[in-house]
């Protein structure tokens, strides 16, 4: 029978079939971070169990962590206790039980799911875990990758295993050209806002098409990261000659090795005439800069649409449309070009990668922020894209005009650390979610691509790219 | 739960929130997640639209200003032991402090149309039974909550529905999941059972993938 690339991997991967709905599958990589672990790890001791397979595990601090560091910054160092209890405590623990952590201290510390794919932990074919839903990320390179729970951190640490159900097949096509200016996170944006933010749950998408083949690894994993707010946990991208040339640069594998795992990475893809339980083609030539204008990441409309007019919204959506108004303070008859905004960040495991900041600096270069923004942050997602990003220079372009440049971590994404909005601040953001209260308590969240974000930066408005 | 005649029974008071798409920030924000512990997260549930002020973790909800529009915070549903929504309830973040939350305040089930998947399996984890009904029987059961009795009795053994004796709506859940709440079923115990399984797995992996285990 023919097979869809996520059939391919579930059953290289199942161990055995449980019961009636579940069966066991064996997990190659689990990545952790200091927030969803604690708890993992003191069920762990209170078994009296250790880690199935130790170098399993690659640990990094990224939610809490201060991205106003310096030199020579350490743990203690964290101003908020309460932050600074949970890094030390992901730092007793990887020291306890032996596993690899890029503490705060090194280069190679950043938002988990930059750093893997950066360090060549995530290798196609894989399946990853992380107590963090954005592990979807790493679908990008054909992998099996899911968010998971806390219980089930602990249960893959103590058994190498996860119990989980079989998702149901649906693959979205991207075919055509982008107009200029838009991005793989307009594509991705456009997507959720078709589908809706539960059009996803209960299946794993495979997203293809002619323009998935032409994009880099890092457009990818900005689409594949962003599956979970189409409610889909899995994301997945057949790995190809982009996958395996990314794979060739980061990897520590050897060179035999590399062709060894190449001649099964090529069997990693969809046969022909697999069939899906839902099927997307959405041309892509159509589709104009998106963003967000609600506290739900379907809430999204072209940058110089006019935001849904409840008159006009059916029963349904009205209730949800009226509150995401309110609390976002617009107007009816408002475009998201009519709003004035007060903060911008660029960064978060959607969009801190170094061509991200290429995308955003070269509409900066030679301009200046705009007066009328309060702060325009810029954080990169890992300490190497912060130090390829300042061997190319961008840092100076971006202090010069005016924006902060910042050490790596999840940042101003959700308000864990030191980066929030004050309250009815308005900010232009490159991650993922607008949820009510997600970047501050009463802050107001519009999601856009870096290249958007940065304009709006030069110009304290949403602005036409062209 | 308790057992009345022979069936296993959860009942008490229905909280409602009407809105859809209720993502895992709302439940509870990310300042709670900085917590090491698995406990005590009973005062911070819906902590955006429970109180008027931002809190921090530590302080508990009577330092706190109320906001006395919001459902919990009246009488009776401050005691409520089950939830009804719409659509997509706990979409977002795969934190599980969202069911701790809703466990350490005392909901014992979520009734919505449809869940997110992380956090449909988190609530199997810790004893909170997510049902999903269709979205007329949810629009009926608005109406139902409405009328001032807002109470209702689920029967874990008929996967049936009641309100006052009256029999309502059956649903649909695993059964081996159901089990996990019923016992207290602690996963990784169950799994360790099938060790020489992962272990023979693991073996074969090593073989046909060595690349996956080269860095360990």
């Amino acid at each position: 029978m023919p097979k869809t690339l996520y059939d391919k991997l579930w059953e290289e991967h199942h161990i055995t079939t449980l019961d009636s709905s579940e069966s066991l599958l064996y997990i190659d990589r689990q990545y952790l971070h200091e927030v969803t672990s604690p708890q993992a790890f003191e069920g762990l001791s209170k078994k009296g169990l250790s880690p199935w397979r130790l170098n399993a595990n690659i640990a990094t601090p990224d939610h809490n962590v201060p991205t106003e560091r310096g030199e020579s910054f350490k743990t203690e160092n964290i101003k908020d206790e309460i932050s600074k209890i949970q890094v030390t405590e992901l730092d007793k623990n990887c020291n306890k039980f032996g596993i690899k952590q890029f503490d705060i201290t090194s280069i190679n510390q950043g938002i988990v799911h930059v750093i893997g794919p950066e360090l060549g932990y995530t290798l196609p074919g894989m399946t990853i875990v992380c107590g963090d839903s954005h592990t979807s990320t790493h679908g990008a390179f054909g992998c099996l990758a899911m968010g998971i729970g806390t219980s089930e951190v602990e249960h893959v640490l103590a058994t190498q295993t996860l119990k989980v159900s079989k998702l149901k097949n649906m693959r979205v096509k991207f075919n055509g050209e982008p107009q200029e200016g838009v991005t793989s996170k307009d594509i991705v944006l456009f997507l959720i806002r078709t589908i809706g933010t539960a059009g996803g749950n209960g299946h794993a998408i495979e997203f293809a098409g002619s323009y998935i083949e032409s994009i880099s690894m890092e457009a990818r994993m900005t689409i594949c990261n962003m599956s979970i707010e189409a409610g889909a946990k899995v994301g997945l991208i057949a790995p190809d000659a982009t996958t395996f040339n990314y794979v060739k640069d980061h990897s520590q594998l050897s060179e035999e090795e590399f062709e060894d795992a190449m001649s099964h990475w090529t069997s990693l893809v969809s046969d022909n005439d697999a069939s899906f339980d839902k099927e997307i083609e959405i041309d892509i030539s159509l589709i104009k800069p998106q963003v967000t204008w609600g506290t739900s990441p379907e809430m999204v409309v072209d940058f110089d649409q006019e935001i849904p007019n409840l008159d006009f919204v059916d029963g349904e959506n009205k209730r949800n449309y009226e509150l995401a108004k309110k609390y976002m303070g617009i107007e009816e008859n408002q475009k998201v070009t009519d709003l004035k905004f007060d903060r911008v960040f660029i960064g978060s495991c959607t969009n801190s990668r170094i061509e991200d900041l290429r995308d955003a600096a070269k509409v900066v270069d030679g301009k200046k922020v705009s007066e009328d923004i309060i702060e325009a942050i810029v954080v990169p997602g890992s300490g190497l894209v912060k130090e390829q990003a300042e061997s190319e220079g961008l840092n100076i372009i971006f202090e010069k005009a005016g924006f902060v440049w910042r050490d790596p971590g999840c940042s101003m994404c959700l308000g864990m650390n030191p980066d929030q909005l004050k309250p009815y601040e308005r900010c232009a953001s490159t991650s993922n979610r607008n949820f009510e209260g997600r970047q501050g308590n009463l802050g107001r969240t519009h999601l856009m691509s870096p290249l958007m974000a940065a304009l709006t930066a030069v110009n304290g408005r949403v602005v036409d790219p062209s | 739960m308790k057992i009345e005649g022979n069936e296993l029974i959860i009942s008490g008071v229905v909280a409602t929130i009407d809105r859809d798409n209720i993502d895992t920030d709302q439940i509870i924000p990310t300042e709670y997640l900085k917590s090491i512990k698995k406990f005590g997260f009973e005062d911070y549930l819906f902590d955006g639209w429970r109180y008027l002020d931002e809190g921090k973790l530590g302080i508990s909800k009577n330092d706190r200003e109320q906001n006395p529009d919001f459902i919990l915070n009246q009488v009776p549903y401050d005691k409520a032991t089950i939830l009804l929504t719409r659509d997509n309830f706990g979409c977002g973040s795969s934190r599980e402090h969202a069911v701790w939350a809703l466990r350490d305040f005392g909901i014992k089930i979520v009734i919505a149309s449809s869940f997110g998947d992380i956090f449909y399996n988190n609530c199997f984890k810790n004893g909170v039974l997510p049902i999903k009904l269709d979205k007329n029987k949810i629009e009926d059961l608005f109406q139902k909550m409405s009328d001032n009795s807002a109470d209702l009795s689920v029967s874990l053994d008929s996967k049936k529905i009641f309100q006052n004796e009256n029999e309502l709506y059956s649903f649909d859940v695993e059964e081996n999941l159901l089990e996990r709440i019923i016992y207290g079923l602690d996963d990784v115990d169950m799994t360790l059972k099938h060790k020489a399984k992962i272990l023979a797995f693991e073996q074969t992996r090593m073989k046909n993938t060595p690349w996956i285990f080269s860095n360990d």
